[in-house]
């Protein structure tokens, strides 16, 4: 007789734990071929608070380490996609990707994730400055995160748009709660464990699974989410702005379309100004 | 007034430093993995010299041979020129992504190794196993990572221009850290799309070859690196070949004067690190505990064979007793000796030459009128050892303030006014570091504005980072290494 | 009484101690720890540091039968002839009679807390008493607590008349003078505070760092900043004060680390229980631990050594 496999529960990773969300309610998801894959958390507003609070926690512990450190930190976890780059090919594949674009897409957020790696200890160099002030001051630049940041990925690509987001907005300081594809929620399980192998903190990145409907409107009015990322089609924007203005959060929209994930215009250090804060101090030069 | 406060004119309290607490030998075991024989490293692998000749290589603790080196006569340096020239097209090529993905794997075998790497660089260069394995080591590695970051974003080095790789760079390091000196040359040069013929110095070349074969198991495209050993005209013919667009020499002003005579009639760009004789100045409102433990690490770090050493102390005269009075205190627990001794602080000086040349400016110090101090410390037998050594009533005008010692030797001067010590410091042809310590920030800026150093160290010593460019000013070179302006020297710009 | 000083006083104070760089400090004391011990020198500073031990208790649940087997611990704490006794056992001082009956005959002393431990925030004629019952009652030491509220306020002086109040009433015994390191909080405070300690007090008294009763207690850094201290004071007015760390040394390899920066910082004359005290509980046993590991060359179960809290 075969062998029966184990079949896994997907649990979201929050605060460097791996939960069923607090409502205990999931939802099914079907691979490509409509036979039942698994139960998905499906993620409530409390789920989302408690996620917040982990960022929170973890964020001073994150920016207090040095740029090195959170380099070398996405570069290893870039290894461990890297790894398992086959595994995650086949979920992709699984929900019906093309297995060339699958191992393509896992190829580019493997690469995207060192190059933001490779701008960790770099982008305070370019985004900061000395200034020339006219008087006898040193006046100098620098920038800061910003705290937790809100992300709404992209319903597709599910992975590559889900660490094209996240990647620069840590890279630069900030703590994320994200809220990945809800057509395509797998990846993201899996992101999650590979986030917990990478000696990234817990509670620096938290992943949500669930309807957009039920989260967008708390992504939009927490006060302490401090920026949000999202990948939302125009009703969610306006609702996304509207409850930015309530507590004066920044809103930065990424494009819904496939295609331009894939390119090198998708990431940069225009990426990660949208996340910083600038500060400058003066002092007076003298004896 | 507090009832026990004595008047000053009491006998002055001491402090005892001696052997109640000795600790017990602590050497560190873990295998150099050293080979016998190390041969030239071109186009990819390990060849034998054309010139069928090797040198040996002694380890300064205890004088006893370490391996052999190959000795690259001027058909072996043609070879490996032409084998960088034969990988350049392919390498420049390659996307920038692709080309910092050697050099992170470069950074992570190193990390893999670190600790096998600490101890063959401490036997083969005489420096404490402390500093090779929680300085040299994870410093060469932090290069290699931070530059191959820079590979894919290059068109952020000069903005406004797209740069583009020079070709073939020929690259001279000096012995006092061989294997940083190298993560310095090579990273910033292959992340912009260069190939490399190196040299290392002749009395450190094993890490050198140590790495070609990290460099190998990294896959690095053969020819895109080579390593050439030798001495002085192994040097030169690197210097010298037509083959080279650019070249980069870090070692003795002296040495780095003549290469420039040499090249004097070619238009080769370069770059110079050279000498230097930093004054480490000291205000009375400085913290004076941390002050006197930078003074003490600016001198006495890797024996003082550093560049950037703080050699001369500016002390403000309202606090020289105190300070000198608690730098002899800190030097009494230095520990001078095996350098594979985990306890050790100063390990051994690099070669005889090198203590020849300590003792003499010592001597000179002494017949020139400088009051010599050496706390009692045993030194080995065997080995090039000296003890850390101070002087003071020194002035300007004492060979050992103006001569680059490069030993465990300070020459403390003091100084009135803020003025004067900006001047002292100033006197000098050399201009790479200077040291600052004082409570007030804006005394911080102004000195940093008037000080002609590359380098202003504020209340701190010896800070280095792959991200902050490092280089001198007048006699200690031009050229910065380090940092997005580090970058810059290794590209054509169009 | 005027309840605010002139600036003048705090200015004048800080400018004679000089000033501390809280980032210098850490890279000194981070060197300490790169130390390598071993073997023979290894068993002295375990040994050492055992006979330099305040073995404390200071909960609102002690009893005279938890006082008699702190002090049967403190007395002889392992079965080994070579283990020396701790220094002394610290306590509340409603238990300094029955502590002083439990340790007669032996070198090791009675220490008690006093002046309102750990808050310190009563009266000073009851926060005098208070010190002044437990001398009577045998108390070889006393450890008391400074006024944070009047030093954060500026006020120094009252601090100082304070301390020199106490160590008035103590008479022949040991005063360590408790400086609540954690709220302070910076360097530069903490050395201000040990100078308004040390001016009033007389050789064989003792500075300390904390309460142990706060989240963050004794840090290497904090001890760096007291010995720097300690050690700028005997070199200016040939009086020698001991120091105490207390709280949050718990593993045997931190205690040799504070030995090793008073080995480099104060010297030979300082590793003594005379001028040096550990304030700790477990620390002992971790000590014991150790040093059983060397004897045998085993690493040791922690339930070999008695009063071990370990059960797994």
């Amino acid at each position: 007789m075969a062998r029966i496999p184990v079949t896994k529960t997907p649990k979201v990773y929050i605060g460097g734990a791996f939960v069923r969300s607090e409502s205990a309610r999931t939802f099914k998801i079907s691979d490509a071929q409509g036979a039942f894959f698994a139960n998905i958390p499906q993620c409530t507003r409390k789920d989302l608070r408690n996620a917040v609070e982990a960022a929170a926690k973890a964020g001073p512990g994150w920016a207090g380490r040095t740029p090195y450190n959170r380099a070398q930190i996405l570069y290893r976890l870039a290894e461990m996609l890297e790894a398992r780059a086959g595994e995650l090919a086949g979920s992709l594949a699984r929900f019906g990707a093309r297995r060339a674009d699958a191992a393509k897409g896992v190829a580019v957020c493997v690469d995207r994730l060192i190059h933001y790696a490779g701008w960790a200890d770099k982008y305070e160099q370019l985004l900061g400055s000395v200034n020339p002030v006219a008087s006898r001051h040193f006046s100098f630049t620098v920038t800061e995160p910003m705290g937790v940041v809100g992300v709404i990925a992209p319903d597709s690509p599910p992975l590559l748009g889900l660490v094209s987001m996240v990647a620069p907005v840590i890279a630069c300081a900030n703590t994320v709660v994200a809220l990945a594809s809800e057509r395509f929620p797998y990846p993201a399980i899996l992101l999650g464990e590979m986030l917990a192998t990478s000696d990234l903190p817990g509670g620096v990145v938290n992943i949500l699974t669930g309807y957009r409907r039920d989260l967008v409107p708390t992504f939009a009015t927490h006060a302490h989410l401090r920026a949000i990322y999202a990948a939302v089609g125009p009703e969610d924007r306006r609702a996304l702005r509207l409850g930015a203005a309530e507590s004066v959060k920044r809103v930065r929209f990424a494009g819904e379309r496939g295609a331009q994930w894939l390119s090198d215009g998708a990431q940069g250090l225009d990426v990660i100004r949208g996340f910083v804060e600038f500060k400058t101090t003066w002092h007076p030069i003298g004896s | 007034m507090p009832a026990n406060r004595r008047p000053r004119r009491r006998p002055r309290a001491e402090l005892l430093f001696g052997d109640l607490w000795e600790f017990d030998p602590a050497p560190e075991t873990a295998d150099p993995r050293l080979k016998a024989r190390y041969d030239l490293f071109i186009g990819g692998r390990f060849v034998s010299p054309r010139s069928r000749r090797y040198f040996d290589s002694i380890n300064p603790a205890n004088e006893r041979k370490l391996a052999e080196i190959a000795l690259a006569g001027p058909a072996d340096v043609d070879a490996a020129y032409a084998a960088a020239a034969g990988a350049f097209r392919s390498w420049a090529a390659t996307p920038g992504r692709e080309r910092g993905k050697y050099l992170f794997r470069v950074a992570r075998l190193l990390q893999d190794r670190a600790r096998e790497f600490a101890v063959a660089e401490t036997m083969d260069g005489g420096k404490p196993i402390r500093e090779s394995r929680d300085f040299d080591v994870p410093m060469a590695a932090a290069h290699f990572f931070y530059h191959a970051g820079w590979a894919d974003k290059l068109d952020y080095v000069a903005p406004g221009r797209s740069v583009a790789p020079l070709g073939v760079v020929g690259q001279v390091i000096p012995w006092n850290f061989p294997l940083l000196m190298l993560a310095w040359k090579l990273a910033p040069a292959l992340a912009m799309g260069n190939c490399v013929v190196l040299k290392p110095a002749e009395t450190t070349s094993i890490t050198a070859m140590k790495l070609a074969e990290i460099l190998q198991d990294a896959g690095l495209p053969p020819g895109v690196v080579n390593f050439v050993a030798g001495a002085g005209e192994t040097g030169a013919l690197v210097m010298g070949h037509p083959g080279a667009a650019k070249v980069a020499f870090t070692g003795s002003t002296e040495v780095g004067k003549a290469i420039m005579r040499q090249l004097a009639g070619t238009d080769r760009r370069m770059t110079m690190e050279l000498g230097g004789k930093a004054a480490n100045i000291v205000f009375d409102d400085a913290p004076i505990g941390q002050a006197v433990e930078g003074i003490v690490d600016g001198i006495f770090f890797n024996q003082g064979h550093v560049c950037c050493a703080g050699s001369r102390l500016l002390v403000h005269e309202p606090v020289a007793d105190e300070v000198v009075g608690k730098l002899k205190n800190r030097i009494r627990v230095l520990r001078v000796g095996d350098p594979l001794d985990k306890n050790t602080d100063l390990g051994a000086i690099n070669s005889r030459s090198q203590l020849g040349t300590i003792r003499r400016l010592v001597a000179s110090g002494v017949r020139e009128g400088a009051t010599l101090y050496q706390p009692p410390c045993r030194l080995p037998e065997r080995g090039y050892y000296f003890p850390p050594t101070l002087f003071t009533g020194v002035t300007q005008s004492h060979r050992i303030a103006r001569e680059e010692i490069f030993g465990p030797v300070l020459s403390i001067l003091t100084f009135r006014t803020v003025d004067e010590a900006v001047e002292k410091a100033n006197n000098t042809a050399y201009g790479l570091s200077a040291g600052v310590w004082t409570d007030k920030g804006s005394r911080i800026l102004r000195l940093s504005t008037e000080l002609k150093a590359g380098v202003v160290w504020a209340n701190t010593f010896n800070r280095f980072d792959p991200s902050s460019p490092f280089g001198g000013y007048k006699e200690s070179g031009f050229g910065r290494e380090g940092g997005r302006q580090g970058l810059l020297d290794y590209a054509r710009i169009a | 009484m005027t309840l605010r000083r002139p600036r003048a006083a705090h200015a004048r104070l800080l400018d004679r101690i000089g000033a501390v760089d809280w980032v210098g400090v850490e890279e000194r004391v981070a060197k300490f720890a790169t130390r390598s011990i071993k073997k023979a020198s290894k068993v002295q500073g375990l040994r050492m540091a055992v006979s330099m031990t305040d073995l404390t208790t200071l909960e609102g649940k002690d009893t005279p039968g938890k006082i008699e087997s702190l002090c049967r611990k403190a007395l002889r704490p392992h079965d080994d002839p070579e283990v020396p006794a701790v220094a002394a056992v610290c306590v509340y001082p409603s238990m300094v009679r029955h502590a002083k009956r439990c340790v007669r005959g032996s070198g090791v002393r009675v220490a008690s807390v006093a002046t309102a431990f750990p808050s310190g925030q009563t009266h000073y004629r009851t926060r005098l008493a208070e010190a002044r019952g437990a001398v009577a009652d045998g108390a070889d030491e006393v450890d008391m607590v400074i006024n944070r509220g009047a030093f954060l306020a500026g006020d120094f002086a009252r601090v100082q008349d304070e301390i020199a109040g106490v160590a008035a009433v103590c008479g022949k015994a040991a005063l360590k003078v408790i400086l609540e390191v954690s709220e302070l909080e910076t360097y530069d405070s903490i050395r201000a505070a040990s100078f308004l300690a040390m001016e009033v007090l007389r050789p064989g008294d003792f500075i300390k760092t904390s309460t142990g009763k706060t989240a963050l207690n004794a840090t290497l850094g904090s001890n760096q900043v007291m010995i720097e201290a300690i050690r700028d004071f005997y070199l200016d007015t040939g009086v020698p004060i001991g120091m105490k760390p207390a709280g949050g040394i718990r593993a045997a390899k931190q205690a040799l680390q504070y030995l090793i920066a008073v080995k480099e910082t104060l010297g030979d004359a300082w590793l003594t229980p005379r001028r040096y005290r550990f304030g700790a509980t477990s620390l002992l046993n971790d000590l014991l631990r150790q040093l059983e590991r060397e004897r045998t060359g085993a690493y040791q179960a922690p339930y070999y050594f008695s009063e071990a809290a370990e059960s797994y």
